[in-house]
């Protein structure tokens, strides 16, 4: 049994995965590329780097309006991250898994945990998150 | 949260398919953000109308489909493309039809043509205090921020659903307390000439988006001189490199008359200063290209104003566009039409710069294109312009541009932030 985080439910849903983090904020339109789930923006820390499948965790959104159609599309094409993990989330990020859920029958689930807890997330590491539950159990 | 009966009965599809999915994905964020209850708008601002991927247009078809109408006056932001000139734009006519369809959905469900990301120009307008819905992150910040209009940052497909609708979650920015600012973003050192310099407004906006990340902040030390054109620039860079809705200038913006006035008469949990150095910066931050083969000069990131337009006559008067560059405007239809009754739009006509409407330029045709690299004075512009068109860009202010293109040569002046 690895370490249990305590975390807030943003969009409910379970899910497991290889973290992908950042401390940088994400735009995902200006900043992912919709048809490979690669980060696209040049000044990103995780440039290149993809959130397929990934349990993305980054502090909070940024940008641009049109993330949402961007998670929508990911999800679409098989691309999106299989959880997001933030500090705080925004409208703009929460609304692509919600619309998902009800236009694709597909959950991306959304947890927030707080700063403290959420520096503890490393790339690489494997992460099980509930988020219906609010929380997350980090592999060793 | 609470709903009402009428709320409810939409919810059970009593209103059609298109309302309970509509009012569905609005009850669950709401639900998520811990709203108490719905609360009616007056108009929408839909961000979702540009042809990128397929899913927005499944999402926009299958709502037109199921025979979905807007319940309140609803704008739209651009298409992609110029929907009237597409071919002049080169835009693929294997590609044009889906454009053409997702504009359709849009105005089966009634919403009004206004094509246009700076939707506060013209068209359908809120007054100060106004419980609206608007997408488009720069159009976003400047509603709440210069008009005092009250929005969240609403999502492309929210967005189409609070029109429908006609109503959003009561969470937010609709409320006045979570309007007070929390960050002081102090000017020092900065001289007035600085201020004279257009393209300040852009570089400060996306200097104080990065400061200001997801909280309200406040700007002391802008000038109260400054102009619809440049509060436009700044809230556009400031919402690309931020979260930011809601952005108090001091002494301009409606809610910020005075410090106390934006912080409720309490104090600043941060303060930051911001120094000329960091502005020239976060300038070098910006350029991602090389400065020696610039082939499209691109303008109109928010969408041009009549004010910019004459702006650009002045620069280009008794010039002309270099034959080794492309110079491109954006704007809207509306403005389109009263800079050719003012005789502008023949004036740049004869100077060789082109002016499209409807579109957005980091949406451009790119395969019709081969551009090696964007100058633009837009801070907006040049921070998605990679992630978005795969060009290089640089930024600088409208002088340089003009320069560049009269030229062909890339120019920039030293500006007087620069370090010595």
């Amino acid at each position: 049994m690895g370490k249990k985080l305590k975390g807030c439910c943003v969009v409910p849903g379970t899910a497991s995965g290889e973290i992908l983090a950042s401390t940088h904020s994400i735009s995902f339109w200006g900043g992912v590329d919709p048809r490979t789930g690669r980060i696209n923006d040049p000044r990103h820390e995780l440039f290149r780097a993809s959130v397929a499948g990934k349990v993305l965790a980054f502090p909070f959104g940024k940008g641009s309006s049109t993330g949402s159609l961007i998670i929508l599309e990911l999800v679409r094409v098989g691309k999106a991250p299989s959880a997001i993990v933030n500090v705080r989330t925004e409208p703009i990020l929460a609304t692509g898994p919600v619309v998902s859920k009800y236009f694709y029958g597909k959950d991306v689930p959304i947890i927030t945990l707080d700063e403290n807890a959420f520096v503890l997330l490393k790339t690489g590491q494997f992460a099980t998150i509930n988020a219906t539950e609010g929380y997350i159990i980090l592999e060793n | 949260m609470h709903l009402t009966d009428e709320e409810k009965l939409i919810l059970d599809g009593n209103k059609g398919e298109a309302a309970r999915l509509a009012m569905s994905i609005l009850a669950d964020l709401g639900e998520l953000f811990g709203a108490e209850s719905m609360m009616p708008v007056s108009q929408v601002h839909i961000d979702a109308t540009l042809y990128m991927v397929d899913a927005g247009l499944e999402f926009a078809e299958k709502l037109a489909r199921l025979g979905a109408r807007v319940n309140v006056p609803t704008s739209l932001n651009p298409s992609a493309i110029d929907l009237v000139r597409w071919k002049d734009m080169k835009v693929p006519p294997a590609i044009f039809p889906k454009h053409q369809r997702l504009a359709e959905a849009y105005l089966k469900m009634q919403a009004t043509p206004t094509w246009t990301c700076a939707p506060y120009q013209q068209g359908i307008i809120p007054r100060f205090g106004e419980q609206i819905a608007w997408g488009e992150s720069n159009a976003i910040a400047f509603a709440n921020s210069v008009i005092g209009a009250r929005t969240n940052r609403y999502a492309d497909l929210m967005d189409i659903c609070a029109a429908i609708v006609g109503k959003v979650p009561k969470f937010g920015l609709h409320l006045t307390r979570n309007r007070v600012a929390k960050v002081l973003i102090e000017l020092e050192g900065f001289t007035s000439s600085m201020f004279q310099n257009d393209a300040i407004y852009p570089l400060l906006g996306y200097l104080v988006g990065e400061i200001a990340g997801d909280q309200v902040a406040a700007v002391s030390g802008i000038p109260s001189l400054v102009t619809f054109d440049n509060l436009k620039g700044f809230f556009a860079g400031a919402a690309s490199s931020g979260a930011v809705g809601l952005c108090h200038l001091i002494g301009i913006t409606p809610e910020a008359q005075t410090q106390e006035m934006c912080f409720h008469g309490g104090r600043p949990k941060k303060t930051v200063q911001v120094t000329p150095e960091m502005i020239a910066d976060s300038e070098r931050g910006l350029q991602t290209g090389k400065s020696g083969n610039i082939d499209w000069i691109t303008t109109g990131c928010p969408h041009y104003s009549p004010a910019e337009f004459m702006r650009l006559a002045q620069l280009m008067n008794g010039k002309k566009v270099n034959s080794s560059v492309a110079f491109w405007v954006y704007t809207s239809r509306s403005v389109y039409a009263w800079m050719q009754g003012s005789g502008i739009l023949g004036q740049l006509d004869d100077a060789g710069v082109t002016v499209f409407t409807d579109g957005c330029p980091l949406q451009y045709p790119r395969e019709s294109w081969n551009f090696r690299a964007a100058m633009t004075d837009s801070t907006k512009f040049a921070n998605y312009c990679y992630s978005q068109t795969g060009l290089p860009a640089a930024f600088g202010s409208l002088e340089d541009c003009v320069d560049t293109a009269v030229s062909g040569k890339f120019h920039r002046r030293r500006s007087p932030w620069a370090k010595s």
